[in-house]
């Protein structure tokens, strides 16, 4: 895969393994409303994925689908950020990813509609709408959680802990996103930094929580370097398409 | 989903009969049979309430427990597209629920109400749920076949005497037909897939296929509250007629994809102009009733765990929102 192509094929990985994971509590949320907006974020997730994996899949020229990409590849080839194929753990860590995530995505792909490449700045521009409700939703449980009771507040603050060392990860440029930037497709992930540091920090203070501490991150996902986690969630996720080789559905 | 009546008799009739004023009575028969909604505030007999409740919140958390069994898939879905279908799907019924126990709170009983009637035994959900979804083809065959015998039930309910309830229901309706079809596109796609999917598609059949008629409820000659939920509008078919219709319904669809509807008693009828079929096993309904059905209690113990351990987000959520309004009444 050229630069290009691993760029869509890494928008759509994160999409999917966060969507994947969401769906995961479908049936299982502490109240009616929420099993609806967590099913509504993943859904969001995965009709994201499915646009991101199959311009990745066009620009590859091999035949391959989003379809095919998503349910054909090992942890190796997985190019997500480590953060997102993290385990849902409690509600509370659940909301600590999707918040640390969702307000990278909506700068992310806020900055993405001005693409070069029309298709990827027409999925951005459907996405980012998603990308803000998510933010919000997620932001929201941050400030309830972390100013609610004493339990959900250190519930958060463990949330946040486990997740805080991926952080870092969706911030680093590497070779695939500077040749895209270089080409006016990609974006200068670097320079969101600051704009995410100012809204998670707004919200940690709304919460009443302490911003955790910066401590040595886990970088890797890019290049198929990931958690023991992502292997299990892809032996569920592609069981059929493995079992029944061949089959359409 | 919706379940017919599951419960024992009704006894307000005859608890109420002396509290209640018969001009009052006598009105409200007037209206139903006059094809009037009935609204919250209107007065309504006890026995019309309790039944309302017991119903629409029966049906309420047929809906919520009848997430997990296609949740169980959502993981495992097979493409893309049909996880963002199934993820759809299974959070319309989420939402079905919700409209429902709203539409049930405002007879007075509160959702909490409800749902702890659901997790101590006492309130009852659809015996479908009760069986477990074992291959991708059960997604498939949910849609087609329960979905499709809860449209069956459903359509009439559109025009149930109980304003909150028949507007929700048509809302529903509308959803539900979609998760019908589909359930059947899932069906035809592996009726014509390959032979291990025909396999997997003829096996969901033979076994959603009985637990599907049973959904309408016992026979009617058993069924102790249809005459009077009639007679208030409540219900507008007996259970028999809709059993009946879902057959005539049903079985040319699976003819028409080549899969072969598990009843050797199964055979039409010109003369009635209706499938003849063969008797559902009510002791098995029975028992799937009083919760012994196969996987009934993987069911109430993941609503059970998913309410005990959502226990402190709610008290979260209640304590946050109590500063929220004493911060905004101390700075009035």
């Amino acid at each position: 895969m050229d630069a290009l192509a691993t760029y869509a094929l890494r928008l759509g990985d994160d999409s999917l393994i966060l969507g994947q994971r969401l769906g995961e509590w479908c049936g299982h949320a502490p109240a009616l409303e929420v099993d609806l907006s967590l099913a509504n974020v993943a859904l969001d997730q995965i009709g994201q994925a499915t646009h991101f994996l199959n311009l990745a899949g066009a620009l590859e020229g091999e035949g391959r689908d989003g379809d095919k990409l998503a349910f054909h590849r090992d942890v190796m080839d997985f190019t997500n950020c480590v953060l997102v194929e993290q385990p849902n753990g409690d509600f509370a860590q659940t909301i600590a990813r999707l918040f640390l995530f969702a307000h990278y995505q909506e700068l992310l792909f806020t900055a993405l509609t001005a693409s070069k490449d029309t298709q990827l700045a027409a999925i951005a521009a459907k996405a980012v709408k998603e990308t803000a409700y998510h933010a919000t939703l997620a932001s929201d449980w941050v400030v309830r959680l972390g100013d609610g009771t004493e339990e959900s507040r250190a519930r958060m603050i463990a949330g946040l802990d486990w997740m805080w060392r991926f952080v870092d990860e969706l911030f680093v440029t590497d070779e695939v996103d500077a040749a895209a930037l270089k080409a006016g497709v990609g974006v200068d992930k670097a320079a969101l930094r600051a704009a995410w540091d100012q809204r998670v920090d707004a919200v940690l203070a709304e919460a009443t929580l302490p911003r955790p501490a910066a401590r040595r991150p886990v970088l890797g996902g890019r290049s198929g370097r990931h958690s023991e986690h992502l292997g299990h969630l892809l032996s569920e996720m592609q069981f059929l398409q493995r079992a029944y080789p061949g089959a359409t559905w | 989903m919706y379940t017919t009546d599951l419960s024992g008799k009704v006894k307000g009739k005859a608890e109420t009969a002396v509290a209640e004023d018969p001009a009052l009575v006598a009105a409200f028969e007037a209206r139903v049979a006059n094809d009037e909604f009935i609204e919250p505030k209107d007065w309504m007999p006890e026995a019309y309430r309790k039944t309302l409740v017991r119903q629409m919140s029966q049906h309420a958390h047929s809906e919520i427990v009848g997430m997990l069994p296609e949740g169980n898939w959502i993981t495992r879905a097979p493409n893309l597209r049909r996880k963002a279908i199934l993820l759809a799907k299974v959070q319309d019924e989420a939402g079905h629920g919700l409209y429902l126990y709203s539409a049930a709170e405002t007879l007075g009983t509160s959702r909490d109400e409800m749902t702890e009637a659901l997790l101590s035994g006492k309130a009852k959900y659809s015996t479908i749920f009760n069986y477990p979804t074992l291959t991708w083809a059960d997604i498939g065959a949910i849609g087609w076949l329960v979905d499709g015998a809860a449209i069956m039930n459903q359509v009439p309910l559109q025009r149930t005497s109980y304003g909150p309830y028949a507007r929700a229901m048509v809302r529903i309706c509308k959803e539900e037909s979609f998760h019908q079809r589909q359930g059947y596109e899932i069906m035809m796609h592996l009726a014509a897939g390959t032979e291990a999917q025909r396999r997997m598609a003829q096996d969901a059949l033979n076994r959603w296929w009985w637990p599907s008629l049973m959904m309408f409820g016992p026979p009617d000659d058993k069924s102790p509250n249809t005459e009077q939920s009639m007679r208030w509008r409540i219900k507008r078919d007996t259970n028999d007629e809709l059993r009946q219709k879902f057959v005539d319904i049903t079985v040319p669809q699976a003819e028409a994809i080549g899969l072969t509807v598990p009843d050797p008693a199964l055979k039409w009828n010109e003369e009635r102009g209706a499938y003849d079929f063969g008797e559902v096993d009510w002791e098995e309904f029975y028992a799937v009733v009083k919760g012994e059905g196969p996987v009934a209690k993987e069911r109430m113990q993941a609503r059970m765990k998913a309410w005990e351990n959502g226990a402190w987000v709610r008290d979260a959520a209640r304590v946050h929102a109590e500063k929220r309004a004493a911060a905004k009444l101390a700075a009035e």
